[in-house]
């Protein structure tokens, strides 16, 4: 058995000496280092599986915390920390078009250790119990992203986007460490365990409380990508390199959410403010859902089509934090939901953003056009690319289904029935813009006929994520067992 | 058995994408899928009736989740319906000029998801099958379609996508108004709950209301399983999707969706909604009869407007729904098992219509019904074969269309107790008219098409070879056989709606 705290500490080392091999070595040519950290972390994937828990541990004393949940979304953070350094390999020959370099290939090393680091943030925000280690940790992951999103120096839209993600970054942390210090204010203590125990032992204002919690779902909003905090995303989606899109709309929303569902955990234990806040987190589901697939419906950029439908796959995943009830593993809970479907959104987007990119090496963007007749160019790509967007748009037999179910039966087992109306409302939207990339490959001709190549490593990685999406969408009891000991939130008995 | 029946054609469409040879195999695995539904039915032993076939696998245990397919007189008349049509329909698929492999695959993954939902015990299976033909459809139509083939299948691949979702929200909500103890997703075990009334607790109505009568808890699960039901078997004002759909679709396409596929909405009101929310039916009685009428009447003067065989058939269809929805609305067991027998005739009559439109498209693409004329004379056993299709559709006496059409109307004629006589009585003087209505558009049409003076352009019409007449033969001769003797088929049905009403 292994501490927890290794894993993250093994991250950071191996962050760290990529960043001196960069800096120190001789060859241009970083393509070595990039395998090099997948092995590791691929490692460590299996060695999550043997980490001691959190026997002895006063969690109100503790800014870390090893529970089930934790190492959930390690594992989460991990897997999406691999296949966004394959996407990166697959990457860099754009990249290297709008980076200047003395020779080609150079400047490379950064874009493969970067995404470490903020591997490493979100391990620890997956851990934290203590307000100022998730702040601590959530600047590590959004700093690492300024400096990835801008990293294409030569591309305008890249740097936009850059600038666009800092200040509205900038912003949204702002009104997190506001609501925190409102918390702070209140109870006296940052410890998550210790403000909930505060609050059911002392009496607290519930305007001000009210209002701390407001501020600070403001702030985790912006990471998540919710209405009306989603204003940065179709434009930082659009312009960052490709991968660290995909790491942006999978990893932040992951561990945003695992952050949401811990801080919420005290408040909705307290049976005088839950069913405000159950109230708001409703309000900005519903506009999330609607906002996030209604504005994907015209788009013709694929990843913009992303950025809008990360916005819609918030609205869902926030429909079953709205959902939250008091029964922590039957099917209808909304932690296993919120579990499961950040699994079946982490299979699917990074699959289709893999896909992806192969497809626009080749032809050269990335609108929905360029995926053309690509059933005839490639089969193979084309059934990856299908298997993503049914799962997305939540077909039976992928994923991406149970997700939903999950979803739908935690709304439907609270009563939800309004968010279950606008949810109804938006797959049928989501039907349309998922299947059109589908249309696209399978109906049209190609626009030119040339093959797609692909390295092993590549193909390796699509046909594992393709098959994981069936594999998981028929049977969902590997997941449900991990989540199964996951505590999650209960709200108060009224 | 029931198994092989799922995944033969499941496992031959997998084999057919990796690059099996695509007709043969296709039609191997028909073959075999037909006959394994005969046998099937032929060896339930009707004597111990329930379901047979049982077998099962667990999947989630910690939400009661399994794999389970079983099979009783009902599920089995069902597949029954799967295979013939589906041998039917991919023995006359014409030559498939592109992409050979992908259109076979999308047939047989259709076949699947249809068998695997009559199959079905279980009722997260029972719903995801039927999803499986969703995609296959959409690729069917978009690629080989015919027509405005685009705008057809996004239309109905998102109708039926929305309806599924509704209907699965009334799932989800029938499954948590169930008490928490007892909740699992068994139908049988459903069902033995249902009878000992602990499922959901509703009271017995009387009928006070016009349209609605007093609400019950069974009340919103119901109204969500109707409407999502009805979308995906084209209830009146949920149809729309239908005619172009089955205009635009390859003809084993329309064959399959409008014969197989969407009896799965009317198999699912039988099966799940009825037995277990029969309050909440009481209550949305009068709604669905006022519907069922727009159904037969309102689209069967649609249908006789129509002037392209194709839409004439799409509509036909939507209007025969009607008369299995007034079976099943009159929630006793004479009014269902009409509604079923008619599911299988109605199923078996418009597949060989289509079949028999697709032979005509290969000369006149448009079907328009102005561009035929007088095709009796070069060919005469398609207007003999078409003749009696056309008199099945219409439910003329001899055909299993007329024995389960008149069970349907006896069956609406005295309903259930609880529900208001006087309102079925006259839904069914509506519905009789409808026989008159399917009348006159199918005799028009046969007549434009086969009567009068030939047409000029085109020229060369031959009958079909005869290797491309038997499937007609046979599935006309099933009609035959259901419509003489048609106590055979209700000493399937009869036991198993019994069990399924409440009493």
């Amino acid at each position: 058995m292994i501490s927890p705290l290794s894993l993250e500490i093994v991250v950071l080392i191996l962050g760290i000496f990529m960043l001196l091999v960069e800096s120190f070595s001789k060859s241009d040519d970083k393509q070595g280092l990039a395998r090099f950290a997948i092995v590791i972390l691929s490692a460590l994937v299996g060695f999550s599986f043997f980490t001691t828990g959190n026997a002895g541990v006063d969690l109100s004393r503790a800014f870390y915390s090893a529970d089930a949940t934790a190492l959930f979304f390690k594992r989460i953070a991990l897997v999406t920390t691999i296949v966004v350094l394959v996407m990166a390999l697959e990457y860099r020959t754009v990249l290297a078009r709008f980076i200047p370099g003395v020779t080609p290939g150079a400047g490379l090393g950064e874009f493969y250790s970067l995404p470490i680091f903020t591997c490493a943030g979100l391990m620890f925000m997956a851990s934290a119990v203590d307000f100022l280690l998730i702040f601590v940790s959530l600047e590590l992951v959004t700093v690492s992203f300024y400096v990835l999103v801008a990293y294409m120096r030569r591309q305008s839209t890249s740097l936009e986007a850059g600038v666009k993600y800092l200040i509205l970054g900038a912003l949204s942390t702002g009104f997190l460490v506001y609501g925190i210090t409102w918390i702070f204010g209140l109870t006296g203590q940052t410890n998550l365990y210790a403000i909930s125990e505060a609050l059911h032992t002392r009496d607290i204002a519930r305007a001000p409380l009210l209002f701390g919690v407001m501020l600070t779902l403001v702030g985790l909003g912006f990471k998540i990508a919710a209405v009306p905090f989603q204003i940065w995303v179709p434009d930082v989606y659009q312009g960052a390199p490709t991968p660290v899109t995909a790491f942006l709309s999978v990893g932040s929303k992951a561990a945003g959410f695992v952050v949401l569902l811990r801080v919420l955990e005290p408040f909705l234990g307290l049976s005088t403010i839950n069913t405000n806040v159950l109230t708001l987190l409703a309000i900005l589901a519903g506009a999330t859902l609607l906002y996030g697939n209604l504005a994907a419906l015209p788009q013709d950029n694929l990843k913009r089509l992303f950025a809008y439908s990360s916005i819609a796959h918030a609205g869902y995943l926030l429909v079953a934090v709205a959902s939250v009830q008091n029964s922590p593993t039957s099917f209808g809970s909304a932690g296993v939901a919120v579990g499961y479907y950040l699994v079946a959104y982490l299979l699917m987007t990074l699959l289709s953003f893999l896909v992806m990119i192969v497809v626009s090496n080749h032809s050269r963007g990335d609108d929905i056009t360029h995926f053309n007749g690509l059933a005839k160019r490639s089969p193979f790509l084309a059934f990856g690319m299908l298997a993503a967007m049914l799962s997305l748009a939540g077909i039976p037999f992928t994923a991406g289904f149970y997700g939903k179910l999950l979803v739908f039966a935690a709304a439907i087992q609270a009563g939800k029935f309004v968010l279950v109306g606008i949810g109804v409302i938006t797959v049928a939207a989501g039907f349309y813009y998922y299947l059109r990339v589908v249309a696209a490959m399978y109906w049209q001709e190609p626009n030119d006929d040339t093959k797609i190549t692909l390295s092993f490593l590549s193909k390796f990685t699509i046909g594992t994520l393709t098959a994981l999406i069936f594999i998981f969408g028929i049977f969902p009891q590997p997941i449900v067992q991990s989540l199964r000991s996951v505590p999650m939130i209960q709200t108060a008995q009224h | 058995m029931l198994n092989l029946i799922i995944f033969i054609p499941l496992l031959a469409a997998l084999g057919i994408l990796l690059g099996a040879p695509a007709r043969k195999t296709a039609l191997g695995a028909a073959i075999a899928h037909c006959a394994l539904t005969v046998l099937a039915f032929l060896s339930y032993d009707r004597a111990a009736g329930g379901f047979q076939f049982l077998s099962s696998y667990p999947i989630a245990p910690e939400w009661k989740l399994n794999y389970l397919v079983g099979a009783d007189g009902l599920s089995l008349l069902m597949l029954l319906l799967t295979g013939l049509v589906t041998l039917a329909s991919i023995w006359l698929s014409p030559r498939v000029e592109k992409r050979e492999n992908l259109f076979y695959a999308c047939l047989l993954f259709i076949t699947a998801g249809a068998a695997g939902a009559f199959a079905s015990v279980d009722l997260f299976f029972f719903y995801a099958f039927h999803e499986l033909a969703l995609i296959p459809t959409f690729l069917l139509i978009g690629l080989w379609g015919s027509g405005e083939r685009h705008t057809a299948a996004w239309k109905i691949t998102i109708y039926l996508g929305m309806g599924s979702f509704i209907l699965l929200a009334g799932l989800l909500d029938l499954y948590f108004s169930i008490p928490a103890a007892l909740r699992t997703f068994d139908l049988r075990e459903l069902q033995q709950l249902a009878t000992a009334g602990n499922l959901i607790p509703g009271t017995s109505v009387a009928s006070d209301g016009w349209l609605v009568n007093t609400w019950n808890a069974q009340a919103r699960p119901y109204l969500l399983l109707l409407i999502g039901f009805g979308i995906l078997i084209s209830l009146f004002p949920f149809h729309s999707w239908a005619p172009s759909a089955y205009a635009s679709a390859p003809t084993p396409a329309a064959m399959l969706h409008a014969g197989v596929l969407k009896k799965f909405g009317l198999y699912g009101l039988i099966r799940v909604a009825l037995p277990l929310l029969p309050e909440g039916a009481k209550v949305w009685a009068n709604l669905l009869l006022v519907l069922l009428v727009g159904n037969i009447i309102y689209i069967g003067f649609v249908t006789i407007a129509q002037r392209k065989l194709d839409l004439l058939l799409g509509y036909s269809s939507v209007m025969h729904m009607g008369y299995i929805f007034l079976g099943i609305a009159a929630l006793n067991v004479v009014g269902v098992s009409g509604a079923a027998l008619l599911m299988f005739a109605h199923g078996l009559s418009i597949a060989a219509l289509f079949a028999m439109a697709g032979m005509l498209r290969e000369k006149v693409p448009t079907l328009a019904l102005e561009s035929f004329g007088g095709l009796a004379r070069p060919m005469p056993w398609l207007a003999f074969a078409f003749g009696l299709a056309a008199f099945a559709s219409i439910g003329l006496p001899g055909f299993a269309n007329f024995a389960s059409e008149m069970t349907i109307f006896f069956g609406a004629f005295q309903p259930a107790a609880d529900l208001s006589a006087p309102n079925f009585r006259l839904a069914t003087i509506f519905a009789l008219w409808g026989v008159v209505i399917s009348a006159v558009y199918m005799l028009r049409a046969y007549r434009s098409i086969f009567m009068g003076e030939p047409a000029r352009e085109p020229a060369g019409w031959i009958d079909p070879l005869k290797s491309r007449r038997w499937p007609i033969t046979v599935l006309l001769a099933v009609l035959l056989l259901a419509g003489f003797a048609p106590q055979y088929f209700y000493s399937y049905l009869q036991p198993s709606i019994q069990a399924l009403l409440p009493k």
